[in-house]
This record gives C-alpha cells, structure tokens and sequence, in this order.
C-alpha cells in the first residue's frame, strides 16, 4: 500500500512545483496548497499504513489494542492541516487584496516594494 | 447569494450548526471530535450568516469581535496548561479532580474551540469583505 | 527551575491574548511583559550556565513521547538577547506618536512566543509549529500598514517562507518515517544506526528549508524584497530576530541531530556560505536606499554566522554564535536609526550612531561585529581545507561591506527621498544602539557566553542527558 501512496505523493509534489512556477498568483496559491497536501500523504505513508483499529484504548486498558492505528501521524497531519489551511486563508485574502491593490495578478509586475529602473547609486562619493 | 430562501433557511441552518459543534467539542471527551472540528463548524456557520446577510449584518449579529473570541480561547487554553504548575507537575499535565466529570484537557479543548471559532471566522468575514482582518 | 523554562513562552502567549482584549495601553502592557521575559531568560541562562542544561516535557510524559523543552546556554542565550531587543523596540512604539495599529501589540508578543518556542524546543515538530507562529504573526505584522506596496511586500515574503517551511515538513515526515522519532536527543541516537543515503537526503532538505528561514545564499531573495516596507521597529524585529532563528535552528540541529554529516555537507556549506558573504555586499553596493541596503548586509551576516558551522570547531561554533548574538542588538538599534534617518533627522549623534553601526556590520575594530569575525577568522585557518576557504570569504566580505557602508554614509544614506514614515523618537533607538556598540568595548561577557554555547553544541551529550530519554529495557 505505501508504494502507490508515495507514488501519488510524488504526483502532488510533481504538480505543485509545476503550479508554483506560475507567474500568475491563483495557480501559484493552488500549488502552495497542493504542497500541502502532498507533504499530508507523504506523513501519513511514512507513519506506515495498514488496516487497523482506531487508536482508542478500551475501558479499563492501559493501552490501544495490538494492531491499532499510529496516531502520531495523525496528530501530526492534523496540526499541519490546521497551520496550512489558516496560512492559505490568510495568504488568499492577502492575494485577493494585494491585486486588487496593485491591478495585476502577475507576480513578474509586482514591483512596487521593488521598482525597476530606480536611479543608480551615485558614483562620486 | 441572499435570495430570500438562503435568508430564510440561513439563521435555522446556523442555529443547528451551532448546536452541533458544541455537540462535537463535549464528544471530543471520549470520542472522536473535539474543539478544532466543533470550532470549523461553527465558524462555517459565521461564515454562512456572513453569506446570507454581509459580513457588516454578521459581525453585529455575532455581537464579539471575532479576534476577541480568539484571545480568550488561546487565555483559557493556556491557562488550562498553567492549571498544573502548582501541584508541581509540567505544564499542560491533565488534571482530574476526583468525582466531578469535567478535566483540564476539556478545557484546553474548551479554549481550542475559542480559537478556532475567532480566527477562522475572522478571516472568512475579511474574505467576504475583500478587506481588512 | 523546570517550571522556568516554560515561563518566557506562557508569558508571551498570554501576553498575545491580554493585549488583544486590552482597551488601550497594550504597548505599555507589552513592554512590561517583555522586560519580564528578558529577566527570566537571565535566570534560565544563570542557571544553566551554572548547573548546565534542563529540560521538561510537557504534559507529565516519558521523553521521547511528549513535546521537551529544553534550555542550554545557547537557547538561553539567545533567548535574552532576544527578549531584549523585543523590549527596545516595543519602548521605542510605545513612546511614538500617533499612536500605532492596535494590532501591533499582540502580534508582536506573538511573534515573540514563537521565537521563544523555538529556541526551547527540543522537538522537531514542535520546532515547525513555532516557525508557523512566527510566519503567521510577521505576515500580519507585514500587512499591517495596507498599502499597495505593503502587500506587495507581505505576498514575496509569505509564499517563500512557507515554501520555505513546508520543505521543512518534507524532511519532518521523512525523518518520521526513517528513524521513527521527532525527539531531537532520541533522533542524535537513532540517526546514526540509518543507513547513509537516507540520513543525507533528510538533512539535505533540513538544511534547504533552515536555509530558506536563515536567507542563505540561492534562497535569500524573499528578505531583500521585504525587509524595507514595513515600519522601521518591524524592520528591526525581523531583521533582528527571524533570520536567527533558522540561524539557531540550522547550528542546533546540525550539532545535535546530524553531527557526522557536517564534513559530507561541508562543500555545499562552504560554497553556500562563500557566495552570501560575497553576493550580499554587492547587493549592498547597487542599492541607492539605506535601508534597502541594510537588508543585503544582513543576508552577509547570516553568511558570516553559519560559516561557523562549516568550521564546526568549537571555536568555529563561539564564532558563529557569537555573531548571531551581536547582530541582533547591532541590527535591531541600525534600523530603528534608520527610521530617523528616513524621517529626515541629521542630528550629529544620528550620524555617528549610524556610522559606527554600519561599520560594525562591516567588521571594523573594535565595534562588536570584529570579534566573531577575529574569532571564525582564526578558526578557519586553524582548520584548514574548507574553514580556511571561509575565513577568506570572511575577509572578502569585510572588504566589499566596508565599500559598501563607506558608499552609503557618504553618499547616498541621507539622500534618498523622505518618507511618511512616523516619527520614532531619537532618546531609545540612539540609547539601544550606544548599548549595541558597548558590546565591542566591552566584548568579554558575551564572548563567555558564546564559548559555553561552542561548547554546548560541540559537545550535546549534557543536552541529551538533561532531556532524559526513556531507556527500553534490554
């Protein structure tokens, strides 16, 4: 099972960094996103898969029943979740407003911090 | 978006929705669920109620600011960590007091439902304004 | 004491969270928490540097289960520095008029927090995680001002960092899945039995996304593009305070985690390293704006900070942290100058403060940039082979930074056109810079400072036992 797990990964990654790329800032957040995801799978597939129980232990028990779920990977995945998905909402509204803002959503134009053709420094010093 | 159905059915569907993540964050206790997914749900009732009638209508309708539910969340949450120090255990070590049902995870949980309410609310009614958090 | 440690992060936590339901008087409230944190980060690296490092893990677990944290005499260290250099610049708001966004307050508390956590931290994960709270929190810092060119700013420097970042995720989940662990002293135990190819790739990309937070050389290009939009105090909280800590993170985990791939990894180092301490000040050079220059002699400095741990003596370490420690107080007094300079003041202390800060970035003695670069210089040729390609580079860079510092003074620092930057006051920027510039009259307290930390992370083993693991039974 982790073999086409990594596999598809891989496709993510493959996508993500064509997506990234991009000049044109939508297709540049959707690979940041995609990233995400990509790196999820690739925690869960290296947190090992497998059919399993739910990682709960039973009333009474100390501990999960033997063939239980790794939880960590999950708790991980979870966090990351939880952090990329609050930066891309973030990033989207600062997209959304930053080409509005600037009137181009192409990153090559964005200049103004920046801007081209600025005077040189002065040579007689 | 604000046809009159949406307008109509909104303020039920949040109402529900609310029910249910308070639903989801006291089940989190025991089973699957908890204050982040009870959290994302109400916010995507906020979120709704900003659909149906503008982010201006939802924010008076929600009455706190969105941030402030968050800064409290994240207050009761690291005061639930805190809550250990003075029996000399680390921070964030559960507590639970003998025959009560409640525990200090579940109010660390309690605080991440806050948070994610606040901030994720936030940032969908700055979504649908297209303008400042 | 294991309560202590996790003072400075609960504080500035809940400090984020009081400011932001305060009325008004959150600066004020934020100074004070921050000057708090700066005396509890002295008590940690008291008591460190006496009784050596401690460690606590949360939530009452058996290390390696549970987030540790974990404080030697270079987190502490850090730390200090670093709580003091948040508490200059939040008294240098406080006393500016008008009076800032109300969002300032809490967000750099939180920022703060996050800086906190990750030099405590002695969990991979955990180490991600206080890296997000830091690109979140500055991301809103960086947006704070709304316009057009802040955005264009904030967008460069958000979608790189969290490239930056996730690559860093990357190598988490790998490190997961080949050694089973997250734990930084159970990692430094488990890596070594791996096999090579498996260890190499997972620092590869630890080092690209550290790299990436440091503004190493092939991926610096998001500081440049962003470090002059913001107000100038935002300029010296980041400038001061966010390239450390991938600065922290690389020193710390390379030492610790993967010490027997400094010498594979030395050619990459070198060459990275060679070509910041080279590319930075030519940056410098071809900037007509001071505080667009600054930023490129900041990426030199990060340069000359990890040619440290190309060196990877522990004299190469002291080196290294020593000018990590340094550039934090000198870069975050520079740019809280350069925010007069901006609003058009030339008073003659302005100009010296300024002067000296500048040449100290360039290594001038005895200013506190010298002796880092006296140090690493001295430890490069003792090591030879790639530690004396650095020390060259060392040399290169002083040269082409004092060009450039000598250009920028003379001719083009008061030039540029005003801004409509607010006023910051002259008394706490000149007074942080004169106690920036005493650190190199005065270099011997932080030079033993920075040998313990050499010395900590030379040799991690104390680090290790404080932390405690959980030995199976054989």
């Amino acid at each position: 099972m982790e073999t086409p797990m990594a596999l598809l990964s891989g496709l993510f990654f493959a996508a993500s960094f064509y997506l990234l790329l991009s000049r044109a800032l939508i297709p540049l957040l959707l690979g940041v996103a995609l990233l995400g995801n990509g790196v999820n799978l690739l925690i869960l597939t290296a947190g090992r898969l497998g059919r399993a129980l739910p990682p709960i232990a039973p009333e009474g028990a100390m501990a999960p029943l033997a063939g239980s779920a790794n939880p960590l990977p999950q708790a991980l995945i979870l966090t990351a979740i939880v952090i990329g998905f609050s930066l891309f909402a973030v990033l989207l509204v600062l997209a959304a407003r930053g080409s509005a803002a600037l009137r181009t959503d192409d990153t090559d134009q964005m200049r103004l911090a920046e801007p081209r053709g600025e005077a040189r420094p002065d040579d007689a010093y | 978006m604000n046809t009159l159905i949406f307008r109509t059915v909104a303020p039920l569907l949040v109402s529900i929705m609310l029910v249910m993540s308070l639903f989801v964050l006291l089940r989190g206790h025991n089973e699957p669920g908890g204050g982040f997914i009870g959290g994302l749900i109400a916010a995507a009732g906020f979120a709704l109620l900003g659909m149906a009638f503008g982010p201006k209508s939802a924010r008076a309708m929600v009455r706190v600011p969105p941030i402030g539910i968050a800064a409290t969340g994240l207050l009761v949450s690291a005061l639930a960590g805190v809550a250990a120090l003075p029996f000399g255990l680390p921070f964030l070590t559960g507590l639970w007091p003998k025959g009560l049902p409640i525990s200090s995870p579940m109010v660390f949980d309690i605080g991440v439902y806050l948070v994610v309410v606040g901030s994720i609310s936030a940032i969908a009614f700055a979504l649908e304004e297209g303008a400042n958090f | 004491m294991q309560t202590l440690l996790m003072a400075p992060l609960i504080t500035y936590l809940v400090g984020a969270a009081l400011t932001l339901v305060l009325p008004r008087g959150r600066l004020v409230v934020a100074v004070g928490l921050s000057a708090l944190v700066s005396a509890l980060a002295g008590l940690i690296l008291a008591n460190v540097l006496r009784f050596g490092p401690v460690a606590v893990t949360m939530g009452n677990w058996i290390p390696p289960f549970g987030i540790t944290f974990a404080a030697d005499a270079v987190s502490a260290g850090f730390l200090l520095v670093a709580a003091l250099v948040a508490t200059a610049l939040l008294l240098a708001l406080t006393l500016e008029r008008p009076a800032q966004h109300p969002a300032l307050a809490p967000l750099i508390l939180m920022v703060m927090a996050g800086v906190s956590g990750a030099f405590f931290t002695a969990d991979l994960f955990n180490l991600y995680v206080w890296f997000e709270v830091i690109l979140i929190a500055s991301f809103a810092l960086f947006a704070l001002g709304g316009a057009a060119r802040d955005l264009d700013a904030t967008l460069k420097y958000g979608v790189l960092n969290l490239i930056g970042t996730t690559i860093f995720l990357i190598a988490l989940g790998l490190t997961y899945g080949s050694f089973g662990t997250l734990n930084m002293a159970d990692l430094a135990r488990a890596v070594p039995k791996a096999p090579l190819t498996l260890q190499l790739g997972v620092a590869a990309l630890m080092i690209l996304g550290f790299g990436t937070k440091a503004a190493l050389f092939p991926v610096q290009a998001w500081l440049p593009a962003s470090y002059h939009v913001p107000h100038p105090a935002l300029s010296a909280l980041f400038g001061a305070l966010l390239t450390k800590v991938g600065v922290y993170a690389l020193f710390r985990v390379m030492s610790l985690v993967f010490p027997g791939l400094l010498s594979p990894f030395a050619p990459l180092l070198t060459a990275s390293v060679v070509l910041t301490l080279i590319v930075a000040p030519l940056g410098a050079l071809s900037e007509p704006n001071l505080r667009r220059a600054t930023g490129f002699l900041v990426i030199g400095g990060i340069g000359a900070a990890v040619s440290g741990l190309v060196i990877a003596t522990p004299a190469g370490f002291t080196g290294g942290l020593l000018y990590g420690l340094q550039a934090m107080a000198v870069l975050a007094s520079l740019y809280l100058l350069i925010g007069r300079v901006e609003a058009r003041d030339d008073s003659p202390i302005l100009r010296a403060l300024v002067l000296l800060l500048l040449l100290s970035l360039a290594g001038v003695p005895p200013l506190p940039g010298f002796w880092p670069k006296l140090i690493l210089i001295e430890a490069g040729l003792r090591v030879g082979g790639y530690g004396s390609v650095v020390a060259v580079a060392l040399f290169i860079n002083a040269a082409l930074t004092l060009i450039a510092v000598a250009r920028l003074y003379t001719a083009n620092a008061w030039a540029s056109p005003p801004t409509e930057q607010p006023r910051l006051g002259l008394v706490i920027p000149a007074l942080a810079g004169a106690l920036a510039l005493s650190l190199g009259l005065i270099p011997a307290p932080l030079i033993a400072l920075a040998e313990a930390g050499g010395r900590a992370l030379s040799d991690p083993s104390a680090y290790s036992a404080a932390i405690g693991l959980f030995e199976a039974a054989p």
